[in-house]
């Protein structure tokens, strides 16, 4: 029984993962349709800023609780830099845009490797961060893991809130929906869009700094998850938050079944086959949008 | 433009893939083994001055991090040599050239070492795939190599010395040191590459022939650093130590989840044979203070040897920069070709190897007397148990009193038939 609890939590919170670093994706991909291939290298100066801030700061707890929001603009401006200097330019190209990034990424990497060093850095966790809370004498959770879980629940919570209440939030749903009604009805869609993408490139850099909880950090650590946060975006629908959510959580508890009861590489050939099988069947993913635009 | 798009964004996917795949792949080179010098041998160039020495590592690509260190500790020992006025009065002339962690171009590079520099030997090499990849060059040219790292053993070759453990002064002392220690269940996890599994074959063995019992066995692909799971499994199968050789990034992402999940080297140490001094200080001693390593080599190890060689290191590199068992035995086999050399008196290949088979090839290295075993071409070695401090550094607290003979494919062990 414990070992259910305990492996149905993992499952959780690898889901909570795949969550944390899709959910930028989820808007910078699933909602503008931008292919940004660097958004691995966000997460990795998310992680990189935790690092540099506790050179300043000595307490771990303090420079992790600091680290959430300066990441989130390290990364976010990161971000805007790429979206106006390039992006923006290949809006209409989507292929261009792929392998554009993807150089980006292989820039940003070497960038790491000269400023840091290439063999991987180490920050300290607060004590708190590094044990686990016992639910009974036999059932424990990682209490990074819950961290994590916490943190990716609020940051869709917040995104959540931006994008259904704010006005900034009506904006981004419009330009998504019919971009150019939205243009002719006086919207600024070039501002919307660095807004969106600072925004969805911040939320890489809130991962980087869960990421260094339960990983290494080092120059090559977004290639490592990049291509999980484009399955998960991929599966769950272009252009809707609830599907991203929905199929990371999917994902993890079955990545850790499956891995409980056979191996590491086995179940990740098994998802894979899930995941093809799944887009065989519904190639739009979980949830689309409906629309009347026209392309 | 938002649509109907989802055989688009199938496609897109695909096409990451793609990239992603290209990535992994890097650049391939083909058949670089070349062709070999007409008429055998390989020509060593003592025309000049000097004698030039090859030296082939990563220096780029993911195994930089560890090849860099055994190149500056090589280099470290040419330079003392030169220093010390050379090799039968000739100077040392080191070529360095970059394997770029890519099989391929080392055995292109060693090629070039050998018939274009006309080196007197080649020292380098880390992963078992690069050597497995240069060993035909260096067996077809009749070129030298010094091959520095612990590794699966069941290998030999004419032209290899192997100056790092092969698995009889490595896991199975480790083993021996688990059961005197009384912990005689144990559970396997490694990456998933032919060193843990050799390795664990070889655990498997040893277990079933002295009442030891193996709880489990899991391997993660290179480079995973998910271990959730892999941790709930050790944990629920209440194993009295785990016996970890996993490799690189997965090591930092597996002691975090093992200390998360409450298991401490106390109940449960995990005992390590591929996390040294420069791993730990990328890990963080938070989680590993207290675990336990197997090797051959210190930076903490006694004796006037290694605090010339600690000192001289930290003096060329850096005082924040550690050592650790790679390195010494790289900078260990530099002198013991030195010691080959002068006893053969030629730097000709087939006279150097002829001395060292004859036996009596020794050097006070920093982890103690090294004898070059003449037959095997491996070397006798100390096995050491460290524990690691929350300084970062191994401390000893156990060896295996004197130089273990080499046994490579561990033919004095009666539970290791069948095995090679």
């Amino acid at each position: 029984m414990s070992l259910l609890v305990g492996q149905l939590f993992s499952g959780v919170s690898i889901g909570a993962v795949l969550l944390l670093i899709a959910l930028g994706l989820a808007l910078t991909f699933g909602q503008m349709n931008v292919i940004n291939m660097a958004h691995g290298e966000f997460i990795m100066a998310g992680a990189y800023t935790v690092y540099v801030l506790q050179q300043v700061v000595t307490s771990a707890g303090a420079s992790l609780l600091i680290a959430l929001p300066v990441s989130f603009v390290v990364a976010g401006l990161l971000g805007v830099l790429l979206e106006v200097l390039l992006i923006r330019r290949l809006y209409a190209r989507p292929l261009d845009t792929l392998l554009v990034t993807w150089g980006v990424s292989l820039i940003l990497q070497q960038a790491a490797r000269d400023i840091f060093g290439a063999p991987n850095v180490q920050t300290r966790a607060p004590e708190i961060l590094t044990g686990s809370v016992h639910l009974t004498d036999d059932i424990a959770i990682a209490s990074s893991r819950l961290f994590i879980l916490g943190l990716a629940l609020a940051a869709v919570a917040a995104l959540t809130i931006v994008l259904r209440t704010t006005s900034l939030g009506r904006r981004i749903r419009a330009v998504v929906q019919n971009r150019d009604l939205a243009a002719v009805s006086g919207l600024s869609t070039g501002r919307v869009d660095r807004l969106t993408f600072f925004i969805g490139s911040g939320l890489a850099g809130i991962a980087g700094v869960a990421l260094t909880l339960i990983g290494p950090i080092g120059p090559a650590m977004g290639t490592n998850l990049i291509v999980n946060a484009f399955l998960v975006v991929v599966v769950g629908g272009i252009g809707q938050l609830k599907g991203t959510v929905i199929v990371a959580f999917v994902l993890g508890v079955l990545q850790a079944t499956v891995e409980y009861t056979t191996t590491v590489s086995v179940a990740s050939v098994i998802v894979f086959v899930a995941i093809v099988a799944f887009l065989q069947w519904r190639p739009q993913g979980l949830f689309t949008l409906r629309t009347r635009s026209l392309a | 433009m938002f649509g109907y798009r989802g055989r688009r964004s199938a496609a897109v996917l695909v096409a990451i893939g793609t990239v992603a795949a290209l990535t992994a792949c890097g650049a391939k080179t083909g058949d670089a083994v070349g062709s070999a010098q007409a008429g055998g041998g390989a020509v060593v160039d003592t025309s000049g001055s000097a004698v030039k020495v090859g030296l082939l590592n990563s220096l780029s690509g993911t195994m930089a991090i560890s090849e860099v260190t055994v190149r500056d500790a090589i280099k470290l020992a040419v330079d003392e040599i030169n220093a010390a006025g050379g090799v039968l009065g000739k100077q040392l002339e080191p070529v360095s050239e970059d394997g770029a962690s890519d099989w391929p171009t080392f055995a292109e590079k060693a090629q070039k070492l050998i018939s274009q520099d006309k080196v007197a030997a080649v020292f380098g090499c880390w992963t078992s795939s690069s050597r497995k990849a240069v060993k035909p060059v260096f067996e077809k040219n009749k070129a030298l190599l010094f091959y520095p790292v612990q590794y699966e053993g069941l290998e030999e070759s004419p032209y290899i010395f192997y100056t790092g453990a092969t698995t009889n002064q490595q896991i199975v002392p480790a083993l021996d040191y688990l059961k005197s220690a009384g912990k005689t269940s144990v559970y396997l996890v490694g990456s998933d590459y032919v060193f843990p599994r050799t390795a664990n074959k070889i655990i498997k063995a040893y277990a079933a022939a002295s009442g030891m019992k193996v709880l489990g066995e899991d391997y993660a692909p290179l480079g995973s650093t998910e271990f959730s799971t892999i941790v709930n499994k050790v944990k629920a199968s209440g194993a009295s130590a785990v016996f970890n050789t996993l490799n690189g990034d997965s090591n930092v992402a597996f002691f975090k989840e093992y200390k998360s999940a409450g298991l401490t080297a106390e109940a449960m140490p995990v005992l390590s044979v591929s996390i040294a001094e420069e791993e730990v200080k990328s890990i963080g001693t938070q989680y590993l203070a207290g675990q336990l390593t197997a090797w051959n080599y210190y930076q903490t190890t006694k004796g006037a040897a290694n605090d010339k060689f600690v000192k001289a290191y930290k003096a060329k590199y850096g005082a924040d920069k550690p050592t650790s068992d790679p390195m010494e035995a790289a900078y260990t086999s530099v002198y013991l070709w030195k010691a080959m050399v002068e006893k053969a008196g030629s730097f000709e290949i087939e006279k150097v190897k002829a001395a060292a088979n004859a036996g009596g090839i020794t050097f006070e290295a920093p982890e103690g007397l090294v004898t070059v075993d003449g037959p095997s071409q491996h070397v006798f070695k100390t096995a050491r148990i460290g524990k690691i401090g929350t300084d970062g550094l191994i401390e000893e607290v156990w060896n295996s009193g004197q130089p273990v003979k080499p046994d490579p494919y561990l033919k004095s062990y009666s539970w290791a038939t069948g095995l090679s």
